[in-house]
């Protein structure tokens, strides 16, 4: 598959009193074109500060980009000055954030919003942006259209919001969308709808999405590939079936296995994963999930795994993956 | 099975023995060990001023004040009162360090004599405003409803009357002295101060960690003093702080209308005020007071500025 | 399981919103929690969930209604006696960043219900109590005297336990406990809830809005919409056989963590709806209100099962 992204080797660091937390440790994949990717992983994961850094939405200071590449259609975003960053913002990357409430500006008109982009991008007039602004409501399933077009955000509901939000996202049809835990401050009812609203887009216009994600189920409903992230560092990668259905680090396994199912009848205690994630400010020399892992080895503590490829698109960093621990567990 | 490994923790370039597969227990305790340094939200904003150089620089500025306010006038061997008609209107020099003033008194002392009649008024004003601001506010915004109503309604009607009108009504009707000034200056410096820890309690009284305490069985005493006046003293203090400057300025202003404290007692504004005469032919005795009084306003209120950067309680990280 | 240890009848929260607009947050829920059960309560943001655990705390007073602890209707009780009927029945909070004091070490904020009801004893004693409450909890004792900002949203959260312990509570109302904690910790502190009322013999009322761990977690499931009950069974019974279309709808909305089952799943969706449960001074009626619960009674459709049916 062409790929659209792709993150070489990613750094970000954030001073803060007494040190600097490493929230970015060398993280690297890509992402097709067409395809969905979830980033997985909990708070302090680096997830978020990823898909900010490739927006280079981050502010700095705090933060800083310390190595690595973003390569966005064969250029490094990373390179770009402020000024070309905001030509490819919402053009060619679109960004839809976790809160609908505070994303969108209360004191512009929702269709303001919307056609803002399409005027700078697109140097559309007023009455074409309108149109295609109209048609954009429409397609992201808001019932009278032109109506809602003149109105405020606090007249819309939390999913409607969300709604809106990607119609913004998505007017200049950019080549790849960014959604940072889109359907979190969201209802499981509104949630639903806002994920068939995102796969009916991507239908309809080929838009690759990076999903920013720590929900396991939504992530089994969209998306086609999997990364998932543990203490600044990517820990495994696969298509979906592999992450969900052959998980190999135990970081994942921990995950699947402390989520209670409701389609399950029986009732097994969950299995939590141990203790807390490290702090970043110091991050462990060997690999980050030693510490609450339940088949850490005494190679885990002094020294971090290299990738393992199990697949072409399988990658676990796993001591577990080396032949020498295969043939001592089962010795 | 003991072999010994000095391995460079480089995974690939490693030389890995069976035994480093071995496996091993997890530590539930160890991965709960906090790593960073215990800092209470006190000493946590302390460290934040500290590092605010500006801030610091208004810290020293206001204790040098306060320290020669009240030592300047020992140090020189000169009074506040005395008159000395043979050297009026002296330019600074070795014996008169200020020069003096139409009356022959050394500048020097009744300067810091008037900064120190300016900084009681400040911190005395500020110091009520608190008090009764704390206490009005406090009731209003932790009963609420029908009482913060109408305790509000009153306070509005009072900051409603131009406070220069009940100052100068008050200083004509009363002896002006300095306990008048500051009764005038608080009389309604307070309702600022009132509304703005009515705010914060309003907000705070909603906060989890109060619906806590009263789901535990806490009376309002333990509430309000235990709970909410400490997380709402970030916000008093620095009110405190930047009320200060105002008030001497307010001090300041009155003395130059004639209305503050009178002969001899010197004060920053009426020392300004008393030199305007022959402000062209003696410079320095408008420049001193002037340049001091400005100084002291600066420092008080990029301190409260670095203040307010310091307390605010963002200590989710 | 013994009799119920609390009993709500007819509860009823209203908030006037001015205008002649009332928010009816809770409106006529009644239900019983056995001793020593888990009663779970689903529903989505605005459903009235969160107030109605408060109301039965007496964090805020009822519009109508009572809740009886023991057979002690609560809202009766003198300010005394609800003080002293406060350390039976504890809260334990969602936000775990909002719900401790951020000037309190860890001893003073566990250590304050010890103080409200003069438990305490010595300051020696206060100190080992609490550091017996970490312990149950699992956290270091040696992290006593440090600050809330300094722990993890887990560790936080089982302070939080620990200070509802503090007490010896025979009933907990846990709003939300999870919520806001990280998938990995969230288990954690589930199974921490489900050994200490295993231990120590707690009644449960297990308010939440993700439906898989509710189902977890307890005996009986009861699912509010627009401050009603829509749906009370056993947690399986619910699951398995949902009656309201309010609830089929709820469950059709849960993602599996399973591609294959999602992407076989059919999905009922639901209309947005309006404001929530404000009852407009116009027409008096929710603007939400697409099931006619305003007409609706909790009818017993088999044992144990009861569903609001709109009355013929």
């Amino acid at each position: 598959m062409e790929s659209i992204l792709e993150v070489k080797d990613l750094h970000v660091s954030f001073s803060v009193r007494g040190g600097e937390v490493k929230a970015v440790r060398g993280v690297n994949f890509t992402v097709g074109k067409g395809e969905t990717v979830a980033i997985v992983g909990e708070s302090g994961s680096g997830k978020s500060v990823t898909a900010q850094t490739i927006m280079r939405l981050i502010p700095s200071p705090p933060s800083k980009i310390k190595q690595g590449q973003v390569i966005f259609n064969g250029e490094d975003l990373l390179s770009k000055t402020n000024k070309q960053m905001e030509a490819i913002r919402g053009k060619d990357i679109g960004m839809i954030f976790q809160d609908p409430m505070t994303s969108l500006n209360p004191t512009i008109k929702v269709g303001k919003q919307i056609t803002e982009g399409l005027i700078k991008h697109q140097n559309l007039s007023f009455a074409e942006a309108k149109t295609r602004g109209v048609e954009m409501l429409k397609l992201v399933g808001i019932k009278n259209a032109e109506a809602r077009f003149n109105q405020y955000p606090h007249e819309f509901s939390g999913g409607m919001r969300q709604r809106v939000m990607i119609a913004i996202a998505l007017a200049c049809r950019p080549s790849l969308l960014i959604a940072d835990e889109p359907t979190t401050a969201l209802d499981v009812t509104i949630q639903a709808q806002i994920i068939n609203v995102m796969k009916d887009m991507q239908e309809r216009f080929g838009t690759s999405i990076i999903m920013i994600t720590h929900d396991l189920g939504v992530v089994a409903g969209m998306a086609d590939r999997v990364i998932v992230m543990y203490a600044g560092e990517v820990v495994e990668t696969g298509t979906s079936m592999e992450i969900f259905k052959n998980p190999q680090h135990p970081y994942t396994r921990g995950l699947l296995r402390s989520l209670p199912r409701i389609d399950q009848r029986k009732d097994e205690p969950l299995v939590p994963i141990i203790g807390t994630p490290p702090d970043l400010i110091k991050p462990p020399v060997g690999c980050p999930f030693a510490a609450r892992c339940d088949h850490a080895m005494k190679v885990c503590e002094r020294i971090d795994p290299d990738p393992t490829h199990l697949s072409d698109t399988h990658m676990s960093r796993c001591w577990l993956q080396h032949p020498m621990a295969q043939e001592v567990q089962s010795s | 099975m003991s072999v010994k490994n000095e391995l460079i923790p480089q995974a690939s370039a490693a030389n890995l023995t069976p035994e480093d597969f071995r496996q091993i227990g997890v530590d539930e305790k160890q991965s709960e060990v906090i790593q960073r340094e215990s800092l209470s939200a006190w000493r946590d904003s302390w460290e934040r001023l500290r590092s605010n150089k500006l801030a610091m620089a208004g810290l020293i500025v206001m204790a040098l004040v306060v320290i020669m306010a009240f030592i300047g006038p020992m140090i020189s061997k000169f009074d506040y009162q005395t008159n000395d008609l043979m050297n009026t209107n002296k330019p600074p020099n070795s014996v008169h360090w200020f020069g003096t003033d139409d009356l022959g008194r050394d500048m020097f002392v009744r300067t810091w004599m008037g900064a120190r009649i300016s900084l009681v008024v400040g911190l005395a004003a500020a110091l009520i405003d608190v008090m009764i601001g704390v206490i009005y506010g406090g009731i209003m915004g932790y009963f609420g409803g029908r009482v913060d109503e109408i305790m509000n309604k009153f306070a509005e009607i009072l900051y409603s009357i131009p406070y220069l009108l009940v100052t100068i009504l008050l200083l004509v009707v009363f002896e002006p002295s300095l306990g008048t000034i500051i009764l005038a200056l608080t009389i309604t410096g307070w309702i600022n101060m009132s509304w703005i820890v009515r705010g914060e309690i309003m907000q705070l009284k909603n906060r989890e960690y109060v619906l806590a305490s009263r789901s535990m069985g806490a009376g309002s005493g333990r509430l309000l003093f235990r709970h909410l006046l400490p997380n709402a003293m970030g916000p008093i203090i620095v009110t405190l702080t930047l009320s200060v400057p105002n008030a001497i300025f307010s001090e300041a202003f009155l003395s130059y209308l004639g209305l503050g404290v009178q002969e001899p007692v010197a004060s920053l504004g009426s020392m300004i005020s008393s030199s305007l005469s022959g402000w062209m032919l003696y410079p320095w005795r408008m420049l001193f007071p002037a340049l001091l009084i400005s100084l002291t306003m600066l420092a008080f209120n990029i301190f409260g500025d670095g203040l307010r950067d310091a307390l605010d309680p963002k200590l989710k990280k | 399981m013994s009799g119920p240890l609390i009993e709500v009848e007819g509860l009823k929260k209203y908030f006037n919103l001015g205008k002649g607009n009332v928010l009816k947050a809770v409106n006529d829920i009644s239900f019983s929690i056995n001793e020593g059960e888990t009663l779970g309560v689903v529903g989505e943001s605005g459903c009235g969930k969160s107030t109605a655990g408060r109301t039965i705390l007496r964090l805020y007073e009822p519009t109508a209604g009572s809740v009886r602890f023991n057979g002690t209707d609560i809202y009766k009780l003198s300010p005394g006696k609800m003080k002293a009927m406060r350390r039976d029945m504890q809260m334990i909070f969602q936000d775990p960043y909002a719900s401790l004091n951020p000037r309190f070490t860890v001893t003073d904020i566990i250590g304050e219900a010890l103080d409200i009801h003069n438990m305490a004893g010595s300051r020696k004693e206060r100190k080992k109590r609490v550091e017996e409450l970490l312990d149950m909890v699992g956290l270091n004792p040696d992290h006593a005297t440090r600050y809330p900002h300094e722990f993890s949203g887990g560790q936080r959260q089982r302070i939080g336990i620990a200070r509802a312990l503090a007490v010896n509570p025979k009933f907990i109302i846990c709003d939300e406990p999870i919520s806001a904690l990280d998938v990995s910790i969230q288990a954690q502190v589930v199974n921490l809830l489900q050994d200490l009322q295993k231990k120590l013999g707690l009644t449960y009322l297990f308010i939440a809005h993700d439906l898989s761990m509710v189902k977890h977690i307890s005996n009986r499931v009861a699912v509010m919409y627009l401050g009603k009950v829509v749906e009370l069974a056993e947690s399986e019974e619910l699951y398995a056989n949902p009656m309201h279309p309010y609830t089929k709808t709820l469950l059709s909305a849960i993602p599996v963590p399973d591609p294959e089952v999602e992407a076989s799943k059919p999905r009922i969706l639901l209309n947005d709806t309006g404001s929530g449960p404000i009852h407009s001074a116009k027409d008096g009626a929710a603007s939400g209100d697409i099931y006619n619960l305003d007409n609706s009674s909790l009818v017993e459709v088999t044992k144990g099962h009861w569903v609001a049916i709109p009355n013929s």
